[in-house]
């Protein structure tokens, strides 16, 4: 049971489904122990070799654009690390708008994602009106439609309402993700009842029940949409390479798209590029690594 | 922010809320629904219907309105252009090269880490970090990578003897160098999927087998692969998806060259649309991209389901 998806939490009860999953612990699997041994050498083997395109790109980023423009060997041999590139880069300002814009368009569709999803989720999961049903259907039907394919008709639609070269441009078409509605609802259906009905007894109305009962009891799944939805947003590359056009709103996915041809055989200074646009992921990664990866199988099975 | 302005609405219809009566909060589940709603309609159902409207039509992207009317005309086009064809079979190709070793690569990886007992960490680490970062990213350090000859994957041929190959330039292999750098960026969604699925078989299943003198490559061929259906059919039908929609990865390491020889239907589609201006054409393309996908995607909702009813 290491890895508690979204989707199997709603089979706990309340509490524990607020209180965070357990650490990943190793499951022991009988049989002779060479076997295990071999196996995880060769794993071990795979691993490394996983990591060779990420260190080498470190290693690139480290040298001199001329060293790195000698090829392999020379990055290699390099035994004199310098942060150059990364000061021409962070100096030139730009990459600090491409960071602005992808967090502002990041942080904008997950606030307006969670709120609205999981308003959406509640109705469904919990009110009782005529269309419930079909509102669903009409929901799971969303999951099926690849928005990418409608890059075309979005653009024009942004263009028609003058949109285009904003962020709204890149956060809007993103809100109805579809599966945030998904998983929220699958979290409420699994929430108790009696909080909620001694919240009305009370006196509390539906959107106070929503929003001081239902949401503080569902922080790992705001938490677990928040970080998929913000993953996702800072890496769309079609959306915004085709709505943004001002080099100034450029989010990272598309200022780096600009990168390998306008910066040549600068090739450390690429890779440094690199780096940089790797970075805040990387980070996000090693602060929630247990909520991405639980996000991602719950997501990817339910979805 | 919504709090202030939804709170009234939400508010006054709890007062009429009766249990006893039938389906009582019409009018505030509508409320709540309104928001999301309203982005679903204008991003996702608006722009699908639009696209199917506009694919009967001439429509320009540098004149207003729809244009004339065009019947099947953007169909009759599509299906007859040789470049359509190519950048669907390209689509096809691309999901050939990737589909197989996603899946079984990620298959032995979760089995064996699933054996190790330490440093599960350090795999995961290594396998699903590169899943997290932007498609650019991953192409900058391909693109590197495969840089004829001072890139590190030259130069490791020549080490070995080989001759060297300029991957990204040579028609024959520039989809799988694509296909290298997708296999690395992505495997470790089917990693951790996989992981999950190992993690639900029960440990005495595996006690069980070992008692009854089942090996190590026993257990796994005869319990792991058939208790896994479940997440290899979830990972196949996944994978042949997000390979479908693949636009990111050609447009960055080869922009759909050398030539055509890479280019892919989103890249076809694109281009016809921004820089063809052709979106009535463009739409006829997406439409049946789009119909290609919706087909995979209901019959993945259908085994869900079938699923779903068998647990």
């Amino acid at each position: 049971m290491a890895t508690q998806t979204i989707g199997t939490s709603r089979r706990r009860n309340g509490v524990s489904a607020a209180a965070p999953a357990r650490a990943t612990t190793t499951t022991k699997v009988n049989g002779p122990r060479t076997f295990n041994i071999v196996a995880g050498i060769v794993l071990g083997v795979f691993a490394v070799l996983w990591l060779i395109p990420s260190a080498w790109a470190i290693k690139t980023s480290l040298v001199s654009n001329e060293t790195a423009s000698l090829g392999a060997d020379a990055i290699l041999r390099d035994t004199d690390p310098t942060l150059h590139s990364y000061a021409t880069l962070l100096q030139s300002g730009q990459l600090w708008n491409w960071y602005l814009a992808s967090f502002i368009t990041s942080a904008g569709t997950v606030v307006l994602t969670v709120v609205f999803g999981s308003m959406a989720a509640y109705a469904i999961s919990r009110l009782r009106f005529r269309g419930r049903q079909l509102v669903f259907v009409l929901i799971l039907a969303g999951i099926m439609i690849p928005a990418q394919v409608l890059i075309v008709p979005i653009f024009q639609e942004l263009e028609a309402v003058g949109l285009l070269n904003t962020y709204w441009s890149v956060i809007f078409p993103q809100v109805p993700a579809v599966i945030a509605v998904f998983i929220f609802k699958q979290f409420f259906d699994g929430l108790p009842r009696e909080m909620e009905e001694a919240a009305r007894i009370d006196g509390a109305g539906l959107w106070r029940t929503y929003w001081s009962v239902i949401m503080p009891l569902s922080r790992p799944v705001i938490a677990a949409v928040s970080i998929l939805t913000f993953v996702s947003v800072w890496n769309n590359l079609i959306l915004p390479l085709f709505v943004l056009s001002n080099p100034d709103l450029m989010t990272i996915p598309v200022g780096l798209a600009t990168v390998q041809g306008s910066y040549g055989q600068r090739f450390a200074d690429i890779q440094a590029s690199a780096v940089l646009g790797a970075l805040p992921l990387v980070v996000l990664y090693l602060l929630f690594q247990r909520r991405i990866v639980e996000g991602v199988t719950g997501s990817g099975i339910k979805g | 922010m919504t709090a202030q302005t939804l709170t009234p609405p939400a508010e006054a219809t709890t007062q009429t809320r009766d249990r006893t009566v039938k389906l009582p909060d019409g009018k505030a589940a509508w409320l709540f629904l309104a928001p999301f709603g309203i982005f679903y309609v204008l991003f996702l159902i608006g722009p699908t219907l639009y696209m199917f409207v506009v694919s009967f039509f001439n429509t320009s992207i540098v004149q207003p309105g729809l244009g004339g009317f065009a019947g099947i005309a953007n169909y009759a086009e599509m299906l007859t252009r040789a470049d359509f064809w190519s950048a669907m079979w390209h689509t096809l190709q691309f999901t050939l090269y990737t589909v197989p070793p996603l899946v079984i690569l990620a298959f032995v990886f979760a089995v064996l880490a699933n054996r190790v007992q330490r440093g599960q960490w350090f795999f995961r680490l290594a396998f699903f970090v590169p899943f997290v970062l932007p498609s650019a990213c991953i192409s900058l350090i391909w693109v590197f990578l495969f840089t004829p000859a001072t890139g590190l994957w030259p130069q490791f041929q020549s080490l070995l003897g080989f001759t060297q190959t300029a991957v990204l330039a040579d028609p024959t292999w520039a989809m799988v160098g694509i296909a290298v750098a997708t296999i690395w960026w992505t495997i470790g969604f089917n990693f951790v999927l996989y992981l999950a699925g190992l993690q639900d078989i029960p440990r005495e299943l595996y006690e069980a087998a070992a008692v009854d003198g089942a090996s190590p490559w026993h257990q796994i061929r005869y319990l792991t692969i058939p208790l896994l259906r479940r997440t290899t059919t979830l990972v196949i039908l996944l994978q042949i998806i997000a390979s479908l929609k693949i636009f990111d990865q050609v447009y960055l390491m080869t922009n759909g060259g050398p030539g055509i020889s890479t280019q892919v239907a989103l890249g076809l589609i694109t281009g016809t649309a921004f820089t063809d201006y052709r979106v009535g054409a463009a739409s006829a393309a997406s439409v049946l991209l789009f119909i290609v996908i919706v087909v995979i995607a209901v019959i993945r909702q259908l085994f869900d389901r079938a699923e779903e009813r068998k647990a």
